[in-house]
């Protein structure tokens, strides 16, 4: 009888691995997420400087106006960001949307340089030269996107820059969900 | 017209495996040749019909028919003429019709070559081999047709994703799928014993060419996969124990046990369920391997086309083929008696140790890949496994492998001395010792690790050549069996591959410097100057490319040109490297982050016996093909065919 549970033992195994498979397939993980802790909590502390001349500083109540926003955090040195840029215009002229953007370890001179040659997207812009709010939002790098609603609370959380796709699937209708 | 013709032949490959599957398997049983003969028939049939549906598709591609939703999705009208050919292959539906055609050819093979086999075995080999189609081709036609129209049709297609768009890649993923589509043979051949109740040497004498065919193709596309990962991420490196890849690594590690377990078969008779298993298992790994790749339950640098739904397929068929095979075994294989005992110094003796070791590579291989998934599961964190638990665990493993792998074939059958063979291996021992002296010493006084690692590939190499040389002095110069000549080719293959891994991973050296145009660096005796970045608009990237003038002792030597492109769709930056090879040392350039003002971070590698490790492969490879060219093995040779129709029904040996 021992013998015969050897030969069962290949059986066994197959069955608690692809246990283990259906599992993951039917409870839609996505295995690239490393997760953000931030989603359903309250944005946290944005204290920033202005990136333009002349403008007041960004706080916290640029993100409790009842109006959904979308904080960006970008730097003229980062290529990707590059690639996202032309979304963010075009959800700023096309839709309307309130857009953050906070220059993440990037000298002001050049952000503005960078804004002047593509076009400013930005309704609020923020320079974060020391990096430290980027710190305090759980930043891996730049680029990375935050959809905060009115009341206040991150919703969505994008590391790397945003594609087309997450714009029709999930900012659109995000913005329209949440005003 | 061309499309749906293709869709139709599908649709009746489909029909006829059904056929193929069924009615051989009742005849087998029954003890009916005209039904038994039908399985030829429908395997030609078959084969034809998925040629001309591959056929019709490869059509739309090469005239770049945009009324095909799989053309439109993976194509362009600009592409060159190689591109649009792989791209039939490089996209999720046209990569399984290349599975399916891949299983029907090697099923017509069977059928062709097959003539000597006894008719219930081959009938039933035939049958198994149609269910496997009927899995692959209800798969194409219900959930991924390649021959969707569009209407209207656009003017232009969206491109083949441009990471594919490269020579390496064209040509790896066929390769890949001849391996893993040759285990389904074996796994046919292992399910047909189970069922005839009967494994013997002419059994295995028939499984092995198959199984050897299979490995040459997977060491092939393995070996490609590498060298492409090598030269395209931009690391430096030439494996990440990443989970696509060590996804084709599992059924390498199982095909390489069951090529030496078949051996034991087939000269002592002994060791058969446990070769019949490991059949099962190399073609479950490879399924396996495509589970993971398509259903994105892993994250990787390489998982493409991936869909839960899909994956639900895949897994359903993985759980028929592999939980029907498995339970079968367990049913049937306690009645395969083996021959008696054996001494465990002995060829048999050393082929079990390296049965033991390769499985428990294949199980550390497998653990490592899947413990992410099963941790996150039931407990929610997430980590990754890489190359420190590999290095820790599957490269002592190794140790064992190769120090054993110069001693079997000095030992002889049944009973051997381990002395006398060990003193006709001082030679290779010494200098397997003065080398890894030499390279603790006089190489890298720190890699202790690395420098015993390279006494071991120069261990494999001369210990192989020294049996070959022995061998003929012994013969008087006749040339060995091709069969054992390509042995001595592969084993010295691995020699020459951990020679090219050690020298890359252990030895290499690096240099990382921000410059901009005009600045110079020092690296390896070269002089390295920067001389330009510019802007490259391609089709569906943007670039960056940079030029380095190399120049040794005051004259120029060579000029690398490293790019950066970013896929704005893929989100996803591709290093194209620069490299330049001499056969002993590589020179490799990558261009990173940067602009004008600050500068760009250039790093530059130097990776001595790089080349090797590609060599190695193609050495292995070469010494398989050597190996199945020996008139023994091959396929149909006249041998066993004697017992055809005997009793068929069912012969436990009881």
């Amino acid at each position: 009888m021992n013998r015969r549970l050897l030969f069962i033992l290949p059986l066994l195994t197959l069955a608690l691995m692809a246990g283990f498979f259906a599992w993951s397939l039917l409870a839609g993980r996505d295995p690239a997420s490393i997760g953000s802790v931030l989603v359903g909590r309250p944005a946290p502390r944005l204290e920033v400087k202005a990136l333009r001349e002349g403008e007041p500083p960004l706080t916290d109540a640029l993100l409790k106006t009842g109006k959904p926003a979308i904080v960006n955090f970008f730097a003229s040195w980062c290529t990707p960001c590059l690639a996202e840029h032309p979304l963010f215009t075009r959800l700023a002229q096309r839709e309307g949307a309130v857009i953050i953007g906070v220059a993440w370890k990037n000298k002001p001179a050049e952000a503005n340089a960078w804004l002047k040659r593509l076009g400013d997207p930005y309704k609020f812009a923020g320079a974060d030269v020391e990096g430290r709010t980027g710190l305090d939002w759980g930043l891996s790098g730049v680029p990375e996107t935050y959809l905060v609603d009115g009341q206040g609370i991150v919703r969505r959380h994008f590391r790397g820059p945003i594609t087309e796709r997450d714009v029709n699937e999930t900012i659109l209708p995000f913005l329209k969900g949440a005003k | 017209m061309i499309p749906e013709l293709g869709h139709f032949a599908l649709i009746l490959a489909l029909a006829v495996a059904l056929v193929q599957g069924t009615l051989p398997l009742l005849g087998a049983a029954r003890g009916d040749i005209r039904l038994m003969d039908l399985g030829r028939t429908a395997a030609l049939t078959q084969a034809l019909l998925v040629i001309v549906a591959f056929g019709a598709l490869t059509q739309a591609y090469v005239t770049s028919d945009f009324s095909v939703a799989n053309v439109v999705a993976n194509s362009h009208s600009a592409k060159p003429m190689l591109y649009k050919i792989s791209g039939v292959w490089g996209n999720h539906e046209g990569s399984m019709l290349l599975w399916a055609l891949i299983l029907a050819l090697f099923g017509a093979a069977v059928a062709l070559f097959g003539a000597g086999l006894p008719d219930t075995l081959r009938s039933r080999v035939l049958a198994i081999q149609a269910l496997i189609g009927v899995g692959f081709l209800a798969f194409l036609l219900f959930t991924s047709n390649p021959f969707e129209r569009v209407a209207p049709a656009p003017l232009d297609g969206n491109g083949l994703n441009p990471l594919l768009q490269d020579p390496g890649l064209a040509f790896h993923p066929p390769l890949l799928y001849l391996g893993y589509v040759g285990f389904s043979v074996t796994y046919a051949f292992a399910i047909a014993a189970l069922l005839e109740g009967r494994v013997d040497a002419a059994w295995a004498r028939w499984v092995r060419p198959w199984t050897l065919a299979a490995w040459c193709f997977l060491t092939l596309g393995i070996g490609l996969g590498s060298w492409w990962a090598y030269y395209i991420l931009g690391w430096g490196g030439f494996w990440f124990w990443d989970p696509v890849e060590n996804a084709s690594l599992m059924p390498w590690l199982a095909g390489t046990a069951l090529l030496h377990s078949a051996i034991v078969v087939e000269k002592r008779d002994a060791l058969k369920s446990w070769t019949v298993l490991l059949a099962i298992l190399a073609f479950s790994l490879s399924l396996l391997g495509t589970f993971l790749v398509r259903s994105g339950v892993l994250t990787s640098v390489h998982a493409f086309a991936q869909d839960p739904a899909r994956g639900m397929f895949i897994l359903g068929f993985l759980l028929f083929v592999t939980g029907g095979g498995l339970a079968l075994y367990a049913w049937r294989a306690p009645q395969l008696q083996g021959g008696g005992l054996f001494q465990p110094i002995s060829r048999e003796g050393a082929l079990i140790l390296n049965n033991l070791l390769l499985c428990t590579l294949a199980a550390t291989v497998l653990l490592g890949t899947l413990y992410p998934l099963f941790l996150d599961l039931l407990t929610g964190n997430k980590v990754s496994v890489g190359p420190p638990f590999f290095n820790a665990t599957f490269v002592p493993i190794c140790a064992p492998l190769f120090a054993a792998l110069c001693v079997g074939p000095y030992l002889g059958w049944k009973r051997a001395e381990l002395w006398p063979a060990l003193l006709r291996l001082r030679v290779a021992f010494i200098a397997a010792v003065i080398a890894a002296i030499v390279a603790a010493t006089a190489i890298d006084g720190r890699a202790t690790l690395a420098a015993l690692a390279f006494g071991f590939g120069v261990w494999l190499i001369l210990g192989s050549l020294s049996e070959f040389g022995q061998r003929l002095v012994r013969t008087g110069f006749r040339l060995p069996p091709r069969a054992s000549l390509g042995m001595t080719i592969a084993h010295a293959a691995m020699g020459v591959v951990v020679l090219g891994a050690v020298g890359t991973g252990a030895w290499n050296s690096e240099l990382m410097q921000t410059m901009k145009p005009g600045d110079r660096a020092s690296f390896h005796g070269f002089d390295v100057k920067l001389e330009r970045v510019e802007s490259l608009n391609g089709p569906n990237y943007v670039a960056e490319r940079a030029t380095l003038l190399l120049s040794a002792g005051g004259k120029s030597y060579t000029v690398l040109q490293p790019e950066r492109r970013l896929f704005t769709v893929q989100r996803r930056q591709v290093a194209e490297t620069a490299i330049h090879t001499n056969l002993l040392r590589d020179l490799y350039a990558t261009l990173g982050e940067g602009d004008a003002g600050n500068g760009w971070v250039i790093r530059l590698y130097y990776n001595p016996l790089a080349p090797w490790i590609w060599l190695g492969a193609a050495l292995a490879a070469l010494g398989g093909f050597v190996s199945l060219s020996d008139r023994r093995l091959r396929i149909g040779a006249p041998q066993g065919g004697k017992r055809a129709r005997t009793r068929p029904a069912v012969q436990a040996a009881e």
